[in-house]
């Protein structure tokens, strides 16, 4: 019998040699559907985005992030979503933030309050 | 090798079973590595056989500093079969997938109501050590759970194969509650609130086979057709008397360590 490799469990395996220019036979089951994975590091903090995985159930992506995205680190909890079940934007229609980085206004750091606190607090101290 | 004779002590004696159960299993599982079904799950197996192995240093180092055994090296790489005390479930080989979840299934089950008992010990470091690795044993019996469950329920294949792995299982999953010399004198023993801590393998038996034997018939599994309520039990590991497996998987396990049994790592 050949030496299929010198990794000593491929040879345990016993795996049949796949004939050449064989191309692959996909069948229904083969390709599981994707989970987007969101991972807390601690109880009160948001839940953030981190990768996906593949799996064939929810229950099973969460079998299976909790050791891809949950194994270094403080971790408290997860969440797995179904990557179909998340309604994404077109990025066609990314001119629709264009002028958002412009509204000064919109963003706390666009108001100049400090001057108005430093007076209310001089007032206070006798 | 090491001529150190087993423990006689209960306490060091019931650890050392963890320990080589532990240590056997997480080498078994390792196998399984860069060959698992699909990646996910590859890296899922790995952590977990990665997870067994570390428990065993845990107690070898316990046994070691507590008990008077040899270091861990030592004692996991450098004795006899015969004075190898894990079970015959956890020496088999690998076996398919299927064979290989199923006693996941049925050892992290078991390991987990163990971790459970020993973290009623009075011992402080033994009952952190216990508390602590117990929650590692949870996700195993998850991760175990929902292959079970998905693969009974699955298709008509993966289902007969799973029920075959049951069957050569179940005699084995069994054979990890052998009754030892010790039981009796650690059941006696105290633990942190007043009461044994170690109800014996009996009970432990008991305690696991309702638990699991639950879920078998929550996943429709017909119990007596399969015929597991009238199985005998493998036993004689806890003894130091093991199958033809575990021989030639300690040679593959101790390979590099023998190259040079006294050097630092």
């Amino acid at each position: 019998m050949p030496i299929l490799s010198l990794d000593p469990r491929v040879n345990r395996l016993q795996v049949e040699q796949v004939p050449e220019h064989q191309p692959p036979v996909l069948v229904p089951g083969d390709h599981w559907p994707s989970y987007q994975v969101f991972h807390q590091r601690r109880r009160g903090e948001k839940h953030s985005s981190v990768g996906i995985v593949h799996a064939p159930s929810l229950e099973m992506a969460m079998a299976m992030a909790k050791e891809q995205f949950g194994r270094r680190g403080e971790t408290s909890n997860l969440w797995v979503v179904c990557t179909a079940d998340v309604l994404e934007m077109d990025y066609a229609d990314e001119e629709v933030f264009r002028t958002t980085p412009s509204k000064s206004y919109r963003d706390p750091a666009g108001y100049k309050v400090n001057e108005k606190i430093d007076a209310y607090k001089a007032k206070q101290t006798p | 090798m090491t001529n150190q004779p087993l423990p006689t002590a209960p306490l060091a004696r019931y650890l050392l079973h963890l320990a080589d159960d532990q240590l056997v299993m997480g080498h078994r599982n390792s196998e399984w590595t860069g060959l698992g079904p699909i990646l996910e799950e590859d890296i899922a197996f790995s952590s977990i056989a990665q997870d067994q192995v570390g428990h065993a240093l845990a107690f070898y180092e316990y046994l070691n500093q507590e008990c008077g055994l040899a270091d861990p090296d030592q004692t996991a790489f450098n004795r006899p079969e015969s004075l190898m005390v894990s079970s015959w479930l956890v020496e088999q080989p690998i076996g398919d997938y299927a064979f290989s979840l199923v006693r996941h299934w049925c050892y992290d089950q078991a390991v987990y109501l163990r971790y459970e008992s020993l973290s009623q010990i009075q011992d402080p470091a033994l009952q952190a050590l216990a508390t602590k690795l117990r929650g590692e044993v949870k996700y195993h019996t998850f991760h175990a759970n929902t292959w079970m469950k998905s693969l009974l329920q699955g298709s008509e294949e993966s289902r007969l194969r799973m029920l075959t792995a049951l069957k050569e299982v179940w005699p084995m999953a069994l054979g990890l509650f052998e009754s030892w010399s010790g039981e009796k004198a650690l059941m006696e023993q105290v633990g942190h609130a007043g009461q044994p801590w170690y109800p014996g393998e009996r009970h432990l038996q008991q305690h696991w086979q309702a638990g699991t034997l639950e879920s078998l018939v929550l996943w429709s599994v017909d119990v007596e057709a399969l015929g597991l309520h009238k199985v005998e039990p493998v036993l004689g590991g806890r003894q130091g008397y093991h199958s033809e497996h575990l021989a030639s998987m300690l040679e593959e396990m101790t390979a590099v360590f023998r190259l040079d049994p006294q050097a630092e790592w």
